[in-house]
């Protein structure tokens, strides 16, 4: 121990060591620092008496409040619930095309439509239901599948082209490039683009118009409105999924991709599923 | 010859590295081998040159002192230069956040990026600060050389060799998927041996030292060293599907697993970025401020306040998951315990200044210390906020959080680094004085006005985002979705971006400085305003 040392400047006592120039003063702990860690401790040890704290062998001290996260959890759930519920059990209960006479229904199942829509839905047909490159676009007129409310209900529950469900919409269009010449491929591909008043060439249209009546109208219809219960898309819209420009309508012909929607009705259930075809319904182009 | 035994244990591990792409089990750990093999190859080439990387001409290797200073030369080196990367890679990763398309597949997408900046920042410049600096200073303040002869080269260059690894691994997208433990077990198992290699190095020279006592700063670096060799081994318990492979399946699963891991996370920013950063302010601002320490029982009192509590905080990080209701509680009380022994450190550095107040106005590097200090001061008490269960419940999963870790990471450990690096370099490299104290005047500008927009901007962005995703209606159905939220976020990305930029700039303003100083140069420039140069007092 070195002999005792006052600093110069503080004229506080120092500990009588120094490391390569370094001393240390002898203050005492800072009173409010001490008082402060201390109540930090009681309340540490308050806190532990309230709630569960102290592990056992079997499960642990459940706290003089009974507090439990999970419990918590599923009181919140159930009060959710009770608040929707009689709205909820009226929606169940409603024919749906019924909901939409009665106001009050209406309001709440496009509101829970709207909410579901944007857990399970915004993933691929975007936050505004404006779709992107081949997922669809929700708030036009155009409706694969069909745009009654109906129809809307059949598509969410039951999915496109989805394995998992013996009610899911199927079509598949056949690859024409194993059936067409190229040519004529590219034939009805301008005739295609040229029925949305884009310019095509003149001279590919009116063959691609006989290639289009003998291989496509079967499904598309004859003036190409589409069919929809075919899933046979309308392609005189000038609204189109997969691509808009002649190479991509060529490559689609050629070998066509085929989205998949899954079917929700298993996950969500009926009421829901009613909720979100309101919801979609009043988008802008239900039928 | 001299290194004879290195160069050919170097070569031999080349030779291996060969052998492991040779009969590796899968693509990627031919490739990571790969790497190995070329680093290690010229590795030994250089050895049997002998090149020397004295980065100032005409030093004598043997220092005058009797202390082994030549590596904590390197590691300074090494420090600024793994700072300005890690840096940059955040800058980038932050611009990634607003604008996805300068996410480049494969290599550099957010998911191998966003590690590359954590342990760039955290292990490559953190932990080469504190290996130099604590070479440095157990040194000092046992008036003994460094033990072992040159382990301490094999600890340089092996945590080195270390951070080469990780950082190609990440790129190459190996990981076993935990936060800042993401190498994988063989790169781990190499870190185990460097770490140990480490902790005989300083606590030999502890045992050796010719004081009576250890000083302060040597407890800190000695419980950081010990704690990170515990958490880094348990953490990482795993078994490897191949020996030739890079694949490992963690010893613990499902909500343990995760309790490790987060006990290791949490304690990794106790452990590595408070206690062993707290050894580096427990030398330095003394020094600097040529002061005495305020308070010898505050020191004692806080660090064994703070080595108990903070082992048991790690729980906070899984509040209201499937952590059991009592872990949850722990977690909790413990961090709030521990919001005083943290900030018994913060006095003792402040009040260290008492009667040297006016070298805040003058010394800008003390002027960084001090921010530093401040720093330490807002996060350790933001941190014991957070971890209150109502107010995680807002902040958890939001961009808060990555501010709360800024404004430690940017304002705590990186301030005092700078601090320390700003000491050392000249009395390292035995100049008068730095290149510059004007730069260094910007630099603690610029840093210090990019981490008060980079945090404000994250509470607001937190803040927010904790808001919309809670945000239910009058009917009780969800109000946003998340991508909407996500969205929202797009403005603060950008200006956090531009926080780090600042942050960045003051960085490489620092590695300008550092250059110039090495290589001998004094820059022509008025003195600060009330700091005429003055001559060290003699010690």
């Amino acid at each position: 121990m070195s002999e005792k040392h006052i600093d110069d400047v503080s004229g506080v006592e120092t500990t009588g060591h120094e490391w390569d120039g370094i001393r240390e003063l002898n203050n005492p702990l800072p009173r409010w620092w001490l008082w402060t860690f201390y109540a930090t401790i009681v309340w540490a040890i308050g806190y532990m008496i309230a709630y569960p704290a102290i592990p056992l062998i079997n499960g642990a001290t459940p706290g003089m409040l009974g507090y439990s996260s999970r419990a918590n959890v599923v009181a919140d759930l159930a009060d959710a619930k009770a608040e929707q519920g009689v709205l909820l059990e009226k929606v169940a209960a409603t024919p749906i095309e019924e909901i939409a006479s009665d106001p009050e229904l209406l309001q709440f199942a496009i509101a829970g439509g709207s909410s579901a829509f944007k857990v399970n839905c915004a993933q691929c047909h975007g936050s505004g239901a404006a779709g992107s490159p081949g997922y669809p676009n929700l708030n036009d007129d155009d409706w694969i599948w069909g745009g009654t409310i109906d129809q809307i209900y059949l598509s969410i529950a039951h999915g496109i082209r989805y394995d998992g469900d013996e009610d899911t919409r199927v079509s598949e269009m056949p690859a024409f490039g194993d059936i067409l010449e190229a040519e004529q491929i590219n034939q009805v591909a301008a005739y295609v683009v040229s029925l949305s008043d884009t310019p095509a060439d003149p001279s590919m249209v009116e063959p691609g118009q006989v290639v289009f009546a003998e291989n496509c109208a079967a499904c598309h219809g004859d003036n190409a409105e589409g069919l929809a219960d075919f899933g046979a898309p309308r392609l005189s819209d000038g609204i189109w999924l997969k691509g808009s420009t002649e190479a991509q309508i060529v490559q689609q012909i050629r070998n066509p991709k085929h989205g998949v929607m899954p079917a929700w009705v298993d996950r969500l259930g009926e009421p829901t599923i009613k909720q979100l075809a309101v919801f979609v319904h009043t988008l802008g182009g239900g039928q | 010859m001299k290194y004879a035994f290195e160069t050919i244990a170097v070569g031999i591990g080349a030779f291996l590295a060969l052998l492991g792409v040779a009969f590796a089990k899968d693509d990627l750990f031919a490739a990571h081998m790969w790497v190995l093999f070329f680093v290690l190859l010229v590795s030994t080439v250089l050895l049997l040159r002998r090149v020397t990387f004295s980065p100032a001409t005409g030093q004598s290797a043997d220092d005058k002192s009797g202390y082994f200073d030549e590596v904590v030369r390197y590691g300074i080196i090494a420090t600024t230069f793994w700072g300005i990367v890690g840096f940059l890679v955040g800058v980038v990763v932050a611009l990634q956040m607003a604008y996805p398309d300068l996410n480049i597949e494969p290599w550099f997408s957010f998911g191998r990026m966003r590690p590359l900046h954590t342990s760039a920042v955290i292990f490559a410049f953190g932990g080469n600060a504190l290996i130099a600096t604590s070479f440095y200073v157990v040194q000092r303040t046992s008036r003994a050389r460094l033990f072992g002869g040159d382990l301490g080269w094999f600890v340089f260059w092996g945590y080195q060799l270390f951070i080469v690894m990780a950082a190609t691994g990440y790129l190459l997208g190996i990981t076993q998927g935990r936060e800042y433990a993401e190498p994988e077990w063989y790169v781990d198992l190499w870190l185990t041996v460097v770490w140990v290699a480490y902790l005989i190095a300083f606590l030999g020279t502890i045992i050796k030292r010719k004081e009576p006592h250890i000083y302060v700063a040597n407890w800190f670096y000695l419980a950081f060293i010990v704690t990170i060799a515990m958490l880094h081994i348990v953490n990482n318990l795993a078994m490897p599907v191949s020996f030739l492979g890079v694949k490992s399946y963690s010893a613990f699963a499902g909500v343990q697993d995760a309790l490790t891991q987060w006990w290791y996370g949490h304690n990794a920013v106790g452990f590595f970025l408070t206690a062993g950063f707290l050894g580096m302010m427990y030398y330095f601002i003394p020094k600097q401020a040529n002061r005495p320490v305020y308070s010898y029982r505050l020191s004692i009192i806080h660090f064994w306040a703070l080595i108990f509590l903070y082992i048991w905080a790690g729980p906070h990080h899984l509040h209201y998951t499937a952590l059991p209701d009592w872990a949850q509680t722990l977690g909790m009380v413990f961090s709030i315990m521990l919001w005083m022994p943290s900030w018994g450190g913060m006095i003792n550095g402040l009040m260290t200044l008492s009667g040297a107040w006016d070298k805040i106005r003058t010394d800008p590097i003390i002027r960084m210390m001090v921010i530093a200090v401040a720093f330490y001061g807002m996060s350790t008490f933001e941190g014991p906020m957070m971890s209150i269960k109502a107010v995680n419940s807002l902040s958890h999963y939001t961009e808060w959080t990555i501010g709360h870790v800024h404004s430690g990471a940017l304002g705590w450990v990186g301030m005092i680094s700078f601090g320390a690096i700003y000491y050392l370099v000249p009395k390292l490299w035995n100049r008068p004085r730095l290149y510059s104290m004007r730069l260094v005047n910007w630099h603690f500008w610029l840093a210090t006005l990019g981490i008060v927009v980079y945090a404000a901007v994250l509470w607001v962005a937190g803040i927010q985002q904790g808001l919309m995703w809670r945000e239910y209606n009058d009917q009780g159905f969800l109000v946003y979705s998340f991508a909407e939220s996500v969205a929202a976020m797009f403005p603060y990305y950008l200006l956090r971006a531009v926080g780090g930029i600042m942050y960045l700039a003051g960085g490489i303003i620092m590695g300008w400085n550092v250059f110039m100083t090495i290589r001998g140069y004094e820059r022509d420039e008025a003195p600060i305003p009330g700091n005429e140069p003055v001559m060290q007092p003699a010690e």
